[in-house]
């Protein structure tokens, strides 16, 4: 079945929502009007108010709501309307969300989702478009996924769903309308685990949301100056699939970690230090960063070019960490 | 339901074991400092004791700070909560959390942050479980009138009353917020006039009549459970000592502090039932010396208890079940 990202989600939450009936929809203009960005259209039809739940503008009561309803026993997927507004509620998540097992002592767990559209790329200026999965990444007790496929939106949601821990959920707004084909079968795609993109033997580009599609199209250019790149997509922020990617720079002994977050404290300084701790040996070049610069996203097309890291910095860079003869 | 002698022994009890726990523990701290650094709500006993009294075993408490004895009423062991103060294994979450934060799922108790009001959004999301689940269990949840002016009270109020959610709005107005006082951080002088904006009835109370604030709780909780909505208690108290027992300069006044002592919500309920011989002071008493008695086993429990083992530290982040991770 071929589908766009974003009807991959809203085909997630509808099948959860009929097989599981504890899992409830929350957020504002999530119901008749389906959402800011149309992720839960048609869903208000199908389940009604009860369970797809407009609420007021207030992100630290509905965060706080879904932790409450999640602790007894319902399955909340929140939305928060842009991943720039998650940090309104970021004490919800710090403070309570994240360390409510802790507090427990392992008797109690807070199995929620809280989805948002994160990203650049559709001139909506600062406040609107960043990438904030490296700041959520640190706290202890929280997942961080980022599918950029159909077929991981869908299997990530139900995994999200199912699983016992607050799980954030980015979809990037430049990957809503990409299509793909999605399993006619039931699946889940497990949280933690990387794919490779496509295969490679000469450097590893690890990346993440809408840098894996920008990865693979610079993976082509490589390609072409004899460059055979591996492009490992994350999937997971946290955790993050550390196996998979030391394996791929065992095997091709160059990693450019690719994000469209800011630099400074990106999850690219995490990995870098992983692959260090555990594979500097393997190293024929020094690890190597493309990001967005320390700067907030900017508005004027021009300027969010720039800021956006583009498939030919991506190529430029890769080539660069093979010595003059590729330039 | 209308209390009854035994019902008013039994909160008398409470009360007096909150008082006990809290004076012992500041005592302790006193000589062999505790690890946890007490920050008592001696003098508020009535609120938290009132509110709790008759609650059922599913409905949903978030304690504040200042509502020691709620732990206590809602059915934490006296030794579990002292066992927490000394951080011992036997404590909270196996010495992982603090007493003042400890949940108890058993017990109806969730556990709480150190940002204060932070446990009022996630109340909400108990009572909107109740609706979703049709079931009548309510959340009540506790704050003080610093915490009062934050803006997940507001958030909370407004969605809980445009939701009818069964929840309860226990604020605690000790007239202060560490060290400034309530005239200085709130243009009101009764915060319960704010419910109306909400459209929640707001009702204050003598926070240290522990039958006033039992009745108001009530109508409350009706209020709640039969779908009605929330419910802001205003409960007009003080607190006797500082902030925590390391406030440096309690700015109060002497005279000030006094004048509450003798509004003492205990002796209050003594005297009641005293005067209208409900009990004699020999039960009055031996209630007393079984309080102390419970909470020198606490005691004496707590400082035999070990400390958790050390590599424990990394136990109980993510829940199992789920995907593993790191």
């Amino acid at each position: 079945m071929n589908k766009t990202l974003r009807e991959a989600v809203r085909d997630a939450l509808a099948e959860e929502m009929r097989r599981d009936p504890r899992v409830f929809l929350l957020g504002e203009d999530i119901g008749a009007y389906g959402g800011t960005l149309q992720a839960t259209s048609g869903l208000w039809g199908e389940f009604g108010g009860d369970r797809v739940i407009d609420t007021p503008l207030s992100e630290v009561a509905i965060t706080g709501a879904a932790i409450g309803a999640a602790m007894m026993g319902m399955r909340p997927v929140l939305e928060i309307m842009f991943s720039d507004f998650i940090p309104l509620a970021l004490d919800q998540i710090l403070n309570n969300a994240a360390k409510m097992c802790y507090s427990y002592d392992g008797e109690m767990s807070v199995p929620m989702v809280l989805r948002a559209p994160f990203g650049g790329g559709m001139r909506s200026g600062m406040h609107h478009c960043q990438n904030l999965e490296a700041l959520f990444a640190h706290i202890p007790g929280i997942k961080v996924v980022m599918p950029t496929t159909p077929e991981d939106a869908k299997g990530l949601m139900l995994s999200s769903i199912r699983d016992p821990n607050p799980v954030i959920f980015l979809e990037h707004k430049m990957l809503y309308g990409i299509r793909g084909d999605i399993p006619e079968v039931e699946y889940t795609t497990p949280i933690g685990k990387a794919a490779i993109r496509k295969e490679g033997g000469d450097i590893s580009i690890v990346a993440c949301g809408a840098m894996v599609p920008k990865s693979l199209k610079a993976a082509d250019e490589l390609a072409k100056s004899g460059i055979d790149a591996e492009v490992v997509d994350l999937r997971s922020i946290r955790p993050l699939d550390k196996e998979t990617i030391v394996q791929s720079v065992r095997k091709t002994n160059r990693l450019l970690i690719v994000h469209e977050a800011c630099k400074t404290g990106g999850i690219g300084g995490e990995i870098a230090a992983i692959v260090a701790a555990e594979a500097i040996d393997a190293l024929d070049a020094p690890i190597e960063r493309v990001t967005a610069p320390d700067t907030p996203v900017p508005f004027s097309p021009t300027l969010e070019d720039y800021f956006i890291p583009q498939a030919w910095q991506i190529t430029e860079r890769a080539k660069n960490m093979f010595g003059k003869k590729y330039l | 339901m209308s209390l009854k002698r035994e019902d008013l022994l039994k909160i008398y009890r409470m009360m007096l074991l909150s008082r006990t726990t809290e004076e012992r523990m500041v005592e302790y701290h006193k000589h062999t400092p505790l690890t946890e650094l007490p920050h008592s709500g001696i003098g508020q006993e009535a609120v938290a004791i009132g509110t709790v009294y008759d609650l059922r075993k599913e409905d949903l408490i978030l304690p504040s700070l200042r509502t020691r004895g709620a732990f206590l009423a809602k059915g934490i062991s006296s030794r579990t909560m002292m066992s927490g103060a000394f951080a011992k294994v036997t404590g909270a979450a196996r010495g992982k959390n603090t007493s003042h934060h400890m949940g108890d799922i058993r017990a109806g108790v969730i556990a709480g942050t150190g940002v204060v009001a932070g446990h009022l959004p996630v109340g909400l999301g108990i009572a909107l479980a109740a609706k979703l689940q049709k079931k009548d269990y309510i959340a009540v949840v506790y704050f003080g009138d610093g915490a009062s002016n934050r803006g997940d009270v507001h958030e909370s109020m407004n969605m809980a009353a445009v939701m009818k959610l069964g929840i309860v709005f226990v604020c605690e107005n000790n007239g202060y917020a560490i060290s400034t006082p309530a005239s200085f951080h709130s243009s009101v002088p009764d915060l319960a006039i704010r419910a109306q904006g909400y459209g929640m009835p707001g009702v204050i109370v003598d926070g240290n009549d522990v039958l006033a604030v039992y009745e108001a709780a009530q109508t409350a909780y009706d209020r709640a459970r039969e779908g009605e909505g929330p419910t802001f208690i205003e409960c007009k108290t003080y607190r006797w000592r500082g902030h925590s027992e390391r406030d440096p300069r309690d700015l109060r006044s002497a005279d000030e502090i006094e004048a509450w002592k003798t509004k003492c919500p205990i002796k209050r309920l003594k005297d009641y039932l005293l005067q209208d011989k409900l009990a004699d002071e020999k039960t009055l008493n031996e209630i007393q010396c079984e309080v102390t008695a419970e909470v020198d086993d606490a005691i004496a429990f707590a400082e035999s208890s070990p400390y958790p083992p050390a590599e424990e530290a990394l136990l109980h982040v993510y829940a199992e079940g789920g995907i593993k991770d790191e």
